[in-house]
C-alpha cells in the first residue's frame, strides 16, 4: 500500500525572542507585545528555503547511498524558492546527488503546495508512474519589521519518501478544495505579503473551506472524523485547530500542538512539518490527518504502521526541537533577512558574478560535494582530479566519483576571521579532514567565536555560499558545521 | 646532478624605495627610486643592461600586465623585459630569472626590479579576490591572516603549546621587528612596540591581532646582477655572490592529500634543504650569519623557523621567547625590520630582503650592522600555508 516509507525535518539552529523583537518594536507596534511568547525559528544568513529543504531530505534519506537509490521523482515545494526560474528541485537533486534520469517539479503559489505535493507525489506512486518519490518542502518567509507575520512566521522544511510500500504510514484519503479566497497575497515582485482582515480569513476562510477538504479525505479513506488521533492543522489564529476539530467531530485531544511557540509557522512547510512531528509522536494504527490553508484547502490522511518506529529520521522535529540556539538580537534577524541597509565596507564590493559554464562543469563537486577515489591506490581527494594527489602514485584518470557529504569530518586548523567581509563575522573557516581521507578548505557555519578549535566534529551541511545582488544569482555550497552529537559523545566518552 | 648557482654570479649593485603608504608615488615613481639607487651602487650605465626581470602581483591594480610597464618607466634601450609573478615570492623569482640568464652566459649583466602599488586600494589589507571562476565557488570567502592564521591551531594541537604560550612567543616576534625596523629610515613602521600593546590589539584574524600582521605598503626594489669576473673588472671587490636559489611549489599535498597537519610549510622545508646543499652549508644554525624570513604574519615567521632547520620542531616558540632570533641574538632575523615594518609591496619584497642581506655583508647597514656577516639567507613565500610557492635563497661572502 502507498505511503510514507521515510521523513525528515529540519529547523534552523537559531530561536529568535519574541520578546527581544516586541520589546525592540514597542515604540512604533504595542500591541504586539501581546505575542510576546516563545521564539520563532530563525534561518542564518546562509539558509534559505531550498538549503533547510536539502537538510530535510538528507535526514529523511539518511547517510547510506541504499536512502537515495531509487528516487524516481521529486517535488519541492515553497513560496519563497531563490529562483523564480530555474528549477530549484533541480538543485536540490544535484546536493542530493540524485540520478539525472528522474522526474522533478517545484510546486508553488499557495500555503497549501507542501501539501498539495505530497499528495501528487501519492497520487503518482499509486497511479504506477514513479515508484520512491521524494517530496521536500522548504520556507523561508520575509515580513515586515514590526508587523505580526514576523513573530508568527517561523523557517524550516520537512521531507518525505513516498513508496509503493507504505513503510512508515498508510496513505488513506486526500480532500481538496481550490477557491480563490485571498486571504493575501504576495505578487510576483513584491517582497512581503499582503494581508486582509483576520476576522474575515477565519470566519469566511478557514471555518468554510477546510472542513470540506477534510470531509472527503476522510471520506475517501473510509473513516469517520472521531477516528482521528493527530489533527494537524497550522494556523496562527489562536484555537483555530481546536475549534475546527470541534465542528468536524473530531477529538479535542487529537488536536496537534502547532509549535507556534517553538519555531513559528513555516509557511507551506509547515503542514509537512507537524505531520513528520506527528509520525514521530505516534503508535502504530494511529490515524493522522494533515490539513493546510491556502486558497482552498488541502487534507491528507495516514495510518501510522507497526514499521514507523524504525523509521524516525536522525534529526526529525524532535531533533531540530532540541538543536537551538537562543537569539536575543532582533538586528541580526533584520540584517540577515535584508532589511536594514548596513554598512558592508568595501570588501563586499567584490564581485559574485558565477561562471555558469563552470558551475555546469563542476557540477557535482560545487553541488554534490563529490570528489574522487583512485581506483588503484584507494586514496581519496576533493577535487576529483585527471591526475591523483598521491604522492607516490601519480596515476592518471583512476578517479571514480567519491561523495563527502555524509562523512564524519573534523577540523584540523581554523580561524575566526574578522577582516574579511561576511555577512556574520568572523568568518570562520578552515582545513576540513575527513573520515575516510580527503580535506577540504572551507567554511565553517553555525559557530561562535570560541567554539572551534583543532579537532572539533564537523558535519557537511549545504548552505548559500554568496549573493550575486547585482544579478539576483545565488551560489550554493557545502560548509562544516559542528557535528553536535559527536560533540556530545566525545564529551560523554571523555567523563567515563 | 645539478652544479647549483654557487658563487657564479655577483651582486653588483641594489636599491630599494622608501617603504610605506607612498601616497605621493605610483608605481612608476616606486621603480625608478630603486633603480636609480641601483645603478648608481653599480656604477654602470643603462646602456650596459643586457635583460631585466619585472617582477609585480596585483597587475590590474599596480603597473598592468607584461613588460611595458618597466621599461618605459625606466626607459630601458629596448632590452629584454620579463615579468614575473608568483604570488609573494614575485620579487625572488625576478632575481633568480636576471641571476639564471647571467650564469648561462646569455647576459653580462641583468637588473630584477620588484614593484608594488597596494595603497590605491581605499581600504587596509590586501585587495579581495579569488582567481579563476571555479574556486570564487568553492573556496572560503577569507583572506591572508584568515589562512596563516590557521598554522597556529595547527601547531598548537600538534605540539600541546597552549594559546596562552603561543600567542606570547608570536607577540615577541612582532616586538623584535619592531624593534629592528626602528633603526631602518626606509621601513614603513619605524616605532618600536611593547609586548603589552601587542598582546592587547584587536583580533584581525585568531589569534592574530593587529601587530601579528605585517604592513601593506607602496614600494620597489631592484638588483644589478652580473658574474664576479665582470664585476671585478668594473672595479668591484669584497663580492657578494648568490650561493643558493631554490625554489618549491605546492602540488596539492598540503590541500587535498592526507599527510599535511596544518602545522608548517611543507615547501619552506623542501627549499631549504636544497638550498643549505646547493650553498653547501651542513649546520645551518651556525653558519647562517642572519636572515630575513616572509613574516606576512607572526606566527609564519615562528613556524619558519623550524621549517628552515634553524629551531627544533616544536621548540620554534621557545628559541622566539628565548630571544634567539633578536638583533643581539645567535641568529638576527628580520634585522630590517620584516615584512612586519620594512612593509610588504608584494612584488618587491624578494628583492628587498635580499637589500638588507647585501648592505649587511658589505658592511653598510649602518645602526642596524650586524659583526662580520658571512651567509645571509631570504625566505620568500607566497599563497596560503595549504598551497604556496617558497623560495630560499643564500648570498654571502665571495668564496666562503
Amino acid at each position: 500500500m502507498v505511503g510514507i516509507a521515510a521523513w525528515g525535518a529540519y529547523a534552523p539552529r537559531l530561536r529568535l525572542s519574541r520578546k527581544a523583537v516586541t520589546e525592540a518594536n514597542a515604540w512604533v507596534a504595542p500591541n504586539l507585545r501581546a505575542k510576546a511568547k516563545g521564539e520563532r525559528s530563525m534561518a542564518n544568513w546562509d539558509e534559505d528555503a531550498l538549503t533547510m529543504a536539502v537538510e530535510a531530505a538528507r535526514d529523511a534519506l539518511g547517510v547510506t547511498d541504499e536512502g537515495r537509490a531509487g528516487v524516481d521523482a521529486l517535488y519541492f515545494a515553497s513560496t519563497t524558492a531563490p529562483f523564480v526560474d530555474r528549477q530549484n528541485a533541480g538543485i536540490v537533486a544535484a546536493a542530493l546527488t540524485l540520478e539525472k534520469a528522474i522526474a522533478s517539479a517545484d510546486v508553488t503559489g499557495s500555503q497549501r503546495c507542501g501539501l498539495a505535493a505530497l499528495g501528487q507525489a501519492l497520487a503518482a506512486v499509486k497511479g504506477g508512474s514513479a515508484a520512491r518519490a521524494l517530496v521536500v518542502a522548504g520556507e523561508h518567509r520575509r515580513a515586515r519589521a514590526a508587523s505580526s507575520q514576523e513573530l508568527d512566521n517561523g523557517d524550516g522544511a520537512a521531507a518525505f519518501v513516498v513508496s509503493a510500500e507504505a513503510g512508515a504510514a498508510e496513505f488513506l484519503g486526500r480532500g481538496s478544495v481550490t477557491d480563490d479566497f485571498v486571504d493575501h497575497f504576495r505578487g510576483a515582485d513584491a517582497g512581503f505579503d499582503y494581508s486582509w482582515e483576520e476576522r474575515w480569513i477565519r470566519d469566511e476562510g478557514i471555518v468554510k473551506l477546510v472542513p470540506p477538504a477534510v470531509r472527503a479525505a476522510l471520506q475517501n479513506a473510509g473513516l469517520s472524523p472521531a477516528e482521528v488521533t493527530h489533527f494537524c492543522f497550522p494556523s496562527v489564529f489562536g484555537g483555530m485547530a481546536a475549534s475546527l476539530a470541534k465542528s468536524l467531530g473530531i477529538a479535542p485531544e487529537a488536536v496537534r500542538d502547532n509549535l507556534a511557540l517553538t519555531l513559528g509557522e513555516a509557511g507551506c512547510a509547515h503542514g509537512p512539518l507537524m505531520l513528520a512531528h506527528a509520525l514521530e509522536q505516534a503508535a502504530p494504527g494511529d490515524v493522522v490527518l494533515v490539513a493546510q490553508f491556502g486558497q482552498g484547502a488541502e487534507a491528507l490522511v495516514f495510518r501510522v504502521t507497526e514499521a514507523a518506529a524504525q523509521a524516525h529520521p536522525a534529526r526529525g522535529v524532535t531533533g531540530s526541537l532540541l538543536d537551538r540556539r537562543a537569539e536575543e538580537n532582533y538586528l541580526k534577524f533584520l540584517t540577515f533577512n535584508g532589511l536594514v541597509e548596513w554598512d558592508k565596507g568595501m570588501r563586499a564590493e567584490k564581485d559574485n558574478k558565477t561562471a555558469l559554464t563552470t558551475l555546469y562543469r563542476n557540477q557535482d563537486q560545487i553541488l554534490g560535494l563529490v570528489g574522487g577515489r583512485c581506483r588503484e591506490t584507494g586514496v581519496v581527494q576533493f577535487p576529483r582530479t585527471r591526475i591523483s594527489v598521491a604522492p607516490n602514485n601519480p596515476a592518471v584518470d583512476t578517479q571514480e566519483p567519491y561523495r563527502f557529504a555524509e562523512r564524519r569530518a573534523s577540523v584540523l586548523s581554523y580561524s575566526a576571521d574578522y577582516l574579511t567581509f561576511s555577512m556574520s563575522p568572523p568568518n570562520h573557516y578552515g582545513m576540513i579532514v575527513f573520515e575516510g581521507g580527503g580535506r577540504i578548505m572551507m567554511d565553517i557555519t553555525d559557530v561562535e567565536p570560541g567554539e572551534v578549535d583543532s579537532g572539533l566534529p564537523v558535519k557537511m551541511v549545504f548552505r548559500v555560499k554568496d549573493v550575486d545582488e547585482k544579478r539576483g544569482f545565488v551560489r550554493y555550497f557545502w560548509k562544516a558545521a559542528p557535528d553536535r552529537a559527536a560533540i556530545a559523545a566525545q564529551a560523554a566518552q571523555a567523563a567515563e | 646532478m645539478a652544479k647549483g648557482i654557487r658563487d657564479k654570479v655577483a651582486i653588483l649593485g641594489m636599491g630599494c624605495s622608501k617603504f610605506g603608504e607612498r601616497w605621493d608615488a605610483g608605481p612608476d615613481d616606486l621603480m625608478v627610486e630603486a633603480y636609480v639607487e641601483a645603478m648608481a651602487d653599480a656604477g654602470i650605465e643603462p646602456s650596459q643592461l643586457d635583460a631585466a626581470w619585472f617582477s609585480t602581483h596585483v597587475d590590474e591594480l599596480g603597473t598592468g600586465k607584461g613588460g611595458t610597464p618597466l621599461s618605459i618607466a625606466l626607459r630601458l634601450p629596448n632590452i629584454a623585459v620579463t615579468r614575473v609573478e608568483n604570488f609573494c615570492a614575485s620579487g625572488s623569482e625576478a632575481f633568480r630569472g636576471a641571476v639564471y640568464a647571467v650564469a648561462a652566459g646569455a647576459a653580462d649583466i641583468a637588473i630584477a626590479v620588484g614593484v608594488e602599488k597596494l595603497k590605491d586600494t581605499g581600504y587596509g589589507g590586501l585587495p579581495v579576490g579569488a582567481p579563476g571562476t571555479l574556486a570564487p565557488q568553492i573556496i572560503p570567502n577569507g583572506s591572508a591572516p584568515g589562512n596563516f592564521a590557521q598554522l597556529a591551531s595547527a601547531y598548537r594541537a600538534k605540539h600541546g603549546v597552549s594559546r596562552e604560550d603561543l600567542k606570547r612567543a608570536i607577540a615577541h616576534v612582532s616586538v623584535k621587528s619592531h624593534a629592528n625596523g626602528a633603526k631602518n629610515k626606509k621601513a614603513h613602521l619605524q616605532k618600536a612596540v611593547t609586548a603589552e600593546q601587542v598582546l592587547n590589539a584587536p583580533l584581525i584574524a585568531e589569534p592574530l591581532g593587529l601587530f601579528d600582521c605585517c604592513g601593506v605598503s607602496d614600494g620597489a626594489a631592484a638588483a644589478i646582477v652580473t658574474t664576479p669576473e665582470i664585476a671585478r673588472s668594473l672595479g668591484k671587490r669584497d663580492l657578494v655572490t648568490v650561493k643558493a636559489l631554490q625554489l618549491s611549489v605546492s602540488n596539492g599535498f598540503e590541500s587535498q592529500y592526507n599527510g599535511w597537519d596544518g602545522s608548517y610549510f611543507h615547501t619552506a622545508r623542501i627549499a631549504a634543504g636544497k638550498a643549505y646543499k646547493e650553498a653547501g652549508i651542513e649546520r645551518p644554525r651556525e653558519q647562517i650569519s642572519m636572515m630575513e624570513v616572509h613574516d606576512c604574519f607572526s606566527i609564519t615567521e615562528l613556524v619558519t623557523m623550524e621549517d628552515l632547520f634553524i629551531s627544533p620542531e616544536g621548540q620554534g616558540w621557545r628559541d622566539v621567547l628565548d630571544g634567539f632570533y633578536d638583533a643581539d641574538g645567535g641568529l638576527p632575523c628580520q634585522i630590517d625590520g620584516g615584512l612586519k615594518c620594512f612593509g610588504h609591496p608584494i612584488g618587491a619584497s624578494g628583492l628587498r630582503m635580499l637589500y638588507e642581506m647585501y648592505l649587511q655583508l658589505q658592511g653598510r647597514a649602518g645602526e642596524r650592522q650586524l659583526k662580520d656577516p658571512v651567509f645571509g639567507m631570504t625566505h620568500n613565500l607566497g599563497g596560503a600555508p595549504s598551497s604556496n610557492v617558497c623560495s630560499v635563497a643564500i648570498i654571502g661572502q665571495e668564496g666562503a
